[in-house]
């Protein structure tokens, strides 16, 4: 690839390089994007901002592409792998500078569900657009969701299901966390294939994800409006 | 290879196949969670009861219940060691229930995916995933399966791969995957896709289609972007009831069996050779669509509109065949 040679990243201003930046968690190039995150910090940038202005901004075009069936599958796990060599590079100093965080979500299918792509790609999502995300993995009763969400003080509880007979199970969950009293604490997402946005208000979950780049957004609005309450 | 499914296409023009596999388990007691596939030694007389529900519906062919019964997925149920047990019973179970039919009826060696994503972005290799199915296709064709079964497969690695385990086990087979998102399946690959793949495989399938996805209406779409292939090779149409709804704590779905017998019949008219439904199809469904297929006349091939007007819209604008697809504008530095 001769093309690629042309672009030297070091000599685009700051406005360029972010929206090559773009580009290229776009095309899911993890080198390029490492560089591109070390060039920023070296010209002085903050963690947040090249965090938000270049990784979050590129991976929302990656997540709006994917949920108007552009890009598919293969491409968003590329750019997410992208997105996770800048992460490593930034995760440290976002911590040490005591940039604000965007929230932090457990994750995991329910109990008697083993399908675990969809989870997978909400996970990687989530973290591509700057989450905390704790995944538990598959087949996870109540207990797990409640254990490891009070732990690790979870915003967000995240559940999937892809079979119409595990997707009930939600409902337990939830149930379990009114008769706890815990209910209000978090706001609770559910998506698989067969759930739809009846069956999210049925079983009085906050919000029903028909895929990963809307629980994203999802997530987005709501930890919004919730540091708007404070 | 002369077996009961080659000679079934060779004297009909249309064939009905089997619904559902899990929503009928669960009817009969499997709790969420437990592997199906298990009933094939603990329960052997369920999953004869499942196979006779499709072959007295009017099923010409039915699929085992071995769907999940790879390597990777039974590794989940610390089960990984019963992959040929487990096949060969599935296999066995249809082979005495399809004998006792009165009537040719093939037995379907079913082969789901790994559930596992190739490499690099996931770990599976092709000789990973031909080793699995391979061992899997060994067990189905000891227990007497007629052709193997591929299906709700979403990538085309997986599909070569599944293919290549046919060869090894000298199986014909069948192929089908599942468009579930946006027309395309879940990586991607459109109708006219993989109508191009089969040819491309040194050993094509007999029959190729699309099975569950979203509704009976996307089905539809799918299977006219295969005929506006031209591909001469039977076309497999195994869409799902309807979609779930959620009632007093109970999924059912709503595709009547009315509306199923309509989409038997259109996708007739589309060009399909080999019809069932997926999940959420019951024995009564399969007896309906059986009587309209039996009655109502073939019809010209339905256009979009004819399939949206009678079983609702698409899930999408486009289907991703075509250049009417969505596409990015890009600043293409780097594409020179």
């Amino acid at each position: 690839m001769a093309e690629d040679d042309d672009i030297i990243l070091s000599e685009l201003d700051d406005e360029e390089l972010v929206l090559q930046m773009h580009d290229d968690l776009y095309d899911g190039l993890r080198a390029e994007i490492e560089e591109g995150v070390n060039i920023l910090i070296a010209r002085g940038w903050t963690p947040y901002d090249v965090l938000t202005r270049a990784l979050v901004a590129g991976m929302t075009i990656v997540g709006a592409d994917f949920r108007d069936g552009i890009l598919f599958v293969p491409e968003v796990l590329q750019a997410a792998n992208a997105m996770k060599g800048g992460m490593a590079i930034l995760k440290p100093l976002l911590v040490e500078t005591g940039a604000p965080r965007m929230g932090k979500m457990v994750i995991g299918t329910v109990k008697g569900d083993i399908h675990d792509i969809g989870k997978n790609l909400v996970a990687m999502m989530m973290e591509g657009a700057g989450f905390e995300v704790v995944d538990l993995g598959i087949n996870n009763p109540v207990e797990n969701y409640l254990e490891a969400a009070a732990r690790e003080e979870a915003d967000i509880i995240g559940m999937s299901a892809l079979l119409t007979t595990t997707m009930p199970y939600m409902k337990v969950v939830i149930d379990t966390l009114k008769d706890q009293g815990l209910r209000e604490r978090y706001m609770i997402l559910v998506g698989g294939a067969p759930l739809n946005e009846e069956f999210g208000r049925a079983i009085g979950a906050d919000a029903y994800c028909r895929d990963a780049a809307i629980a994203v957004q999802t997530a987005k609005d709501m930890i919004a409006r919730k540091h708007n309450q404070i | 290879m002369t077996h009961a499914l080659n000679r079934l296409l060779g004297a009909r023009d249309w064939l009905l196949a089997d619904g559902a596999t899990g929503t009928n388990l669960f009817n009969m007691g499997l709790s969420a969670g437990e592997p199906p596939e298990l009933w094939n030694a603990n329960h052997p007389d369920r999953i004869a009861t499942l196979y006779r529900g499709a072959v007295e519906a009017g099923s010409d062919l039915f699929l085992t219940n071995s769907f999940g019964a790879n390597a990777s997925r039974l590794k989940l149920h610390a089960a990984q060691g019963r992959v040929r047990e487990l096949n060969r019973l599935a296999a066995e179970i249809g082979r005495e229930v399809a004998e006792k039919a009165g009537r040719e009826v093939a037995v379907c060696g079913s082969m789901g995916p790994t559930g596992e994503i190739f490499a690099p972005m996931g770990t599976l290799t092709h000789a990973l995933a031909v080793e699995m199915f391979h061992e899997q296709a060994e067990g189905l064709k000891e227990g007497g399966a007629d052709v193997l079964w591929v299906e709700t497969i979403s990538a085309i690695e997986e599909f070569a791969a599944a293919a290549e385990a046919a060869a090894l086990a000298g199986m014909d087979w069948c192929g089908t995957m599942s468009f579930d998102t946006a027309g395309r399946t879940m990586m991607g690959v459109t109708s006219a896709q993989l109508a191009a793949l089969v040819e491309t495989l040194p050993n094509p399938p007999l029959a190729f289609g699309a099975n569950c996805g979203v509704g009976a209406a996307d089905l539809m779409r799918t299977i006219l972007g295969f005929t506006a292939s031209g591909t001469e090779r039977p076309i497999i149409a195994k869409g799902n009831a309807g979609i779930p709804k959620y009632y007093d704590g109970h999924i059912h779905y709503d595709g009547t069996p009315a509306l199923m017998g309509d989409y038997a019949c259109l996708a007739r008219d589309a060009g399909a050779t080999i019809i069932g439904g997926c999940c959420g199809t019951m024995p009564e469904h399969l007896r309906a669509m059986r009587a309209a297929l039996e009655t109502r006349p073939r019809g010209p091939r339905p256009t979009l509109e004819d399939v949206s007007a009678r079983l609702g819209g698409f899930s999408s604008a486009s289907d991703g065949t075509g250049d009417e697809g969505p596409a990015r504008e890009r600043r293409g530095r780097r594409r020179g």
